[in-house]
C-alpha cells in the first residue's frame, strides 16, 4: 500500500522540485496526447519546448509574451501571499489597455509635434491607473460590503471585456477602418518602441527586472510586506499584532491592479498599437498559473513566466507547423497547474510504501 | 400579454442551468468544500453532452454523459483537496482553467454544429391554460427536474438523517469525525454529487438551451452559480429563486433589445455580471448574517487525527 506520511517540517527541496516534477509529468502527458493525435511526440515536444528558443528573434518573442505574464503574476503573488484571492487580473489588464489606449488616442488627437515614443510613459501611467481603478472596485466591495473578492474580481473580467467591445464597436471605432471593430492606429509619439530593429520586444520589457526587484524587496525586505504575509499565513496573529487587514487588502489589490494595468497598457502601446476586441488571450488567467508555478516568489515567477510564454508560442508554432489545434496550450496549462498542486503534497508529506508500522494512520 | 408569458418562460429556461449548478455547489458547500471549478466542470460537461447528443441522438444519454463528466472532474478535485490537502481555491481554479482549455480542444470537432431545438413538454391540462400555460407549463423536462431537485435537496438536507450528517460534516468536521463518521468519504460524495449536478447544468446548456457548441459556451454561469449559494444564504429554495432572478436579468437584455431601447448591446451584455456583483455586495453586507448561515468549515481543510 502507498501511504502519505507527514514530514516533520515542510521540505525546501521539494518546494523547488515540485514544479519540475509537474513539468516533466505534463510533458509526458503531452507526448501521449501527441501520439493519440497521430503526431511524432518528439517533434511535438520540440515545438513546445525547444523551437521557441531557436534564435534571437524567437527568444525576443518569448520575452515579449513573458512581459505581461510576469508583471501580472508579480501582483498576484503579493495578493495570494496576503490571502487576497484576486483572480481577475485579466479584467484589470483590459482596463489598463483601455485607459492606456484612451490616453494614446487623446494625445494623438492633440496633434502635438513630438518624437516617436515620447509619450509612452504617459500611456503606461494611464494604464496603471486604469488597472488600479478596476481593482479598487474589488477592494471597496470587499472592504465595505464584505463581498467575496474571488467572485467580484472574476465577474469584472466579463464586464471589462464587454467594455472593450463597446468602445471598439462604438465610440472609439476607427471611422476609416472599413467598419472593423478597432480603433485607429495610435500616434507614433505614444508607441513603446522596439529595443532592436526587426524585433517586437519593446522598452517596456526593461521595466520587468525593476518590478521583480521591487516586488522582492517589498515582500522580503519591507515591514509592510512582512505584515501582509503574516496576515496571509496567520490572520489571528496579524490581528493580535495590530496589523490592519483592511490596509493589506487595499495594498495588495492596488499593487496587483496597477501591475496588471501596466501590462495591459504595454500590450496596446507595444505590439498592438491599437485597441481591438482581442487585446488579451487570457494573459491574466495564465498569470495565475505563472504565479503558482513560480512559487509565489518574484524570482521564480521570472522562470515560470518564460516557461508559460514558451508554451503559448509553442501552441502557435504547433498549429502552423504540425497542424495541432492551438487549444492544446490551454489543456497543457491547466494540466501543469493541476499536477503542480498534486506534487506540492510532497512538500508536507513523504510517500511511504507498505502498511503503517507502529499503528500510526 | 403573450410576449410577457414568453418572457417568463424564457426566464425559467435560462434560470434552470443556474439552479442545477447552484444546487450542486450548495451540496459541496454544506459539506464544507468550496469548488471554484464549477465553470470548468460545466464547460467539459457541456461539450460531453453536446457530442453525445450529436453522435447518439439520445438526450438521455447526453445528460448522463454530462453528469458523468462533471462527476469525474469533481472526483479528481475531491481527491486532491480532501486527501492530499491541496489549497481549495487554487485547485478549483486549476479545474476551471483546465476545463476551459480541455473543452475548447475536444470541442474543435463540433464548432458550428447545431442540434435541433428540443421540444418543450406541455403539462396536460395546465399547459392549455391561457397565459399561465405558455408561461409556466410548456418547459423542457429539465426545468421541472430542477424544481423537483430543489425540493429533493431541501428534504435531504433538513429532513433526512443523511442530510443531518452532511451538515454536521460541514459545520464541524472534527466533531463528526469524533462521532465516527467518515468525514473525508462523505465530503467526497458531496463533491462528486455536486459535480454531477454542475455537469447536468452544462449538458442542459449545450443540448437544450443553446443548442450548439462554441468555445466558452458557459460564459461565466459557473461563477454566477457560485455567487448564488451566498446569495441564497445556503438555502435550496432561495437558490432556485435566485437562479430565476438571474435568468430574468439575462432575458432582460434581450427584451430591452427587441424593444429598441437605445443602449449598446455590449453594455446590456454586462447586466448579468453587474447584477451578480450588486446582489453579492448587498447580501454580504451583513457579516453576522453570513456567518450564521455559512457552513462553519467552508473552505477549511480537515486532517483527521491532527
Amino acid at each position: 500500500m502507498i501511504r502519505l506520511e507527514a514530514r516533520a517540517e515542510p521540505s525546501q527541496a521539494m518546494s523547488l522540485a515540485s514544479p519540475l516534477i509537474a513539468l516533466v509529468l505534463t510533458a509526458l502527458l503531452a507526448a501521449g496526447l501527441f501520439v493519440m493525435l497521430g503526431k511524432d511526440p518528439v517533434q511535438g515536444l520540440a515545438v513546445f519546448f525547444i523551437e521557441p528558443l531557436n534564435g534571437l528573434r524567437a527568444v525576443s518573442e518569448v520575452a515579449l509574451k513573458a512581459t505581461p505574464l510576469i508583471l501580472c503574476a508579480l501582483g498576484l503573488a503579493v495578493c495570494y501571499r496576503s490571502n487576497v484571492w484576486n483572480i481577475g487580473a485579466e479584467g484589470q489588464l483590459l482596463l489598463g489597455a483601455v485607459a492606456g489606449g484612451g490616453m494614446a488616442l487623446w494625445l494623438g488627437g492633440l496633434g502635438l509635434d513630438a518624437s516617436r515614443g515620447a509619450f509612452a510613459p504617459l500611456v503606461l501611467l494611464a494604464g496603471m491607473a486604469g488597472g488600479m481603478a478596476w481593482a479598487a472596485i474589488v477592494a471597496l466591495l470587499r472592504d465595505r460590503f464584505n463581498a467575496s473578492e474571488i467572485l467580484v474580481s472574476l465577474m469584472l473580467v466579463y464586464v471589462a471585456q464587454q467594455l472593450v467591445n463597446y468602445l471598439v464597436f462604438g465610440p472609439w471605432k476607427d471611422p476609416q477602418g472599413f467598419n472593423f471593430p478597432q480603433t485607429p492606429t495610435f500616434d507614433p509619439s505614444t508607441w513603446l518602441l522596439p529595443l532592436w530593429r526587426g524585433t517586437r520586444l519593446h522598452w517596456g520589457a526593461l521595466v520587468v527586472p525593476v518590478m521583480v526587484l521591487l516586488a522582492w524587496a517589498f515582500l522580503f525586505r519591507s515591514w509592510r510586506g512582512f505584515q501582509l504575509q503574516v496576515g496571509g499565513l496567520a490572520p489571528a496573529a496579524a490581528r493580535y499584532a495590530g496589523f490592519s487587514s483592511r490596509q493589506a487588502l487595499w495594498l495588495a489589490l492596488m499593487l496587483s491592479g496597477g501591475l496588471a494595468g501596466l501590462a495591459g497598457a504595454m500590450e496596446v502601446a507595444g505590439p498592438l498599437r491599437q485597441l481591438t476586441p482581442h487585446i488579451s488571450t487570457g494573459i491574466g488567467f495564465t498569470a495565475i498559473i505563472v504565479c503558482f508555478v513560480g512559487r509565489l516568489h518574484p524570482v521564480g515567477i521570472v522562470f515560470s513566466g518564460f516557461l508559460l510564454s514558451m508554451m503559448l508560442i509553442g501552441g502557435e508554432l504547433g498549429q502552423s507547423r504540425l497542424g495541432l489545434p492551438n487549444a492544446l496550450t490551454g489543456v497543457f496549462q491547466g494540466l501543469l497547474l493541476f499536477l503542480l498542486l498534486a506534487c506540492d503534497t510532497l512538500i508536507a508529506y513523504r510517500v511511504r510504501l507498505g502498511s503503517a508500522a507502529r499503528g500510526a494512520t | 400579454m403573450n410576449e410577457a408569458a414568453l418572457l417568463i418562460a424564457a426566464t425559467i429556461a435560462s434560470g434552470t442551468p443556474l439552479a442545477l449548478a447552484g444546487l450542486g455547489l450548495l451540496l459541496n458547500e454544506k459539506a464544507g468544500i468550496l469548488n471554484l471549478g464549477a465553470e470548468g466542470m460545466m464547460l467539459v460537461a457541456a461539450i460531453a453532452g453536446f457530442a453525445t447528443a450529436f453522435l447518439t441522438g439520445s438526450d438521455l444519454v447526453a445528460f448522463a454523459a454530462g453528469a458523468a463528466a462533471g462527476a469525474a472532474m469533481a472526483l479528481v478535485f475531491g481527491v486532491l483537496v480532501i486527501w492530499l490537502n491541496t489549497n481549495q481555491y487554487a485547485s478549483g481554479l486549476a479545474l476551471s482553467l483546465f476545463g476551459a482549455g480541455f473543452s475548447a480542444f475536444v470541442g474543435l470537432a463540433f464548432v458550428g454544429k447545431k442540434l435541433e431545438t428540443r421540444e418543450a413538454f406541455q403539462v396536460p391540462w395546465l399547459g392549455e391554460l391561457p397565459f399561465i400555460g405558455p408561461a409556466l407549463f410548456r418547459q423542457h423536462p429539465m426545468a421541472y427536474l430542477a424544481i423537483a431537485l430543489t425540493l429533493a435537496v431541501a428534504w435531504f438536507l433538513y429532513r433526512s438523517r443523511g442530510g443531518l450528517i452532511l451538515r454536521a460534516v460541514g459545520e464541524s468536521p472534527e466533531s463528526a469525525h469524533a462521532l465516527g463518521y467518515r468525514v473525508r468519504l462523505l465530503r467526497l460524495a458531496a463533491v462528486v454529487a455536486g459535480g454531477a449536478l454542475c455537469g447536468l447544468a452544462g449538458a442542459y446548456l449545450s443540448v437544450v438551451y443553446a443548442p450548439l457548441w462554441v468555445e466558452g459556451l458557459v460564459a461565466g454561469r459557473g461563477w454566477i452559480a457560485l455567487a448564488l449559494t451566498t446569495f441564497a444564504t445556503w438555502r435550496p429554495a432561495r437558490v432556485l429563486l435566485g437562479a430565476y432572478l438571474f435568468g430574468g436579468v439575462t432575458m432582460l437584455q434581450f427584451a430591452l433589445q427587441t424593444m429598441n431601447v437605445q443602449v449598446a448591446s455590449q453594455l446590456l451584455a454586462m447586466l448579468p455580471y453587474l447584477a451578480t456583483i450588486v446582489v453579492l455586495a448587498l447580501i454580504s453586507r451583513n457579516p453576522t448574517w453570513i456567518r450564521i448561515n455559512m457552513p462553519a468549515s467552508l473552505g477549511k481543510p480537515f486532517h483527521p487525527g491532527s
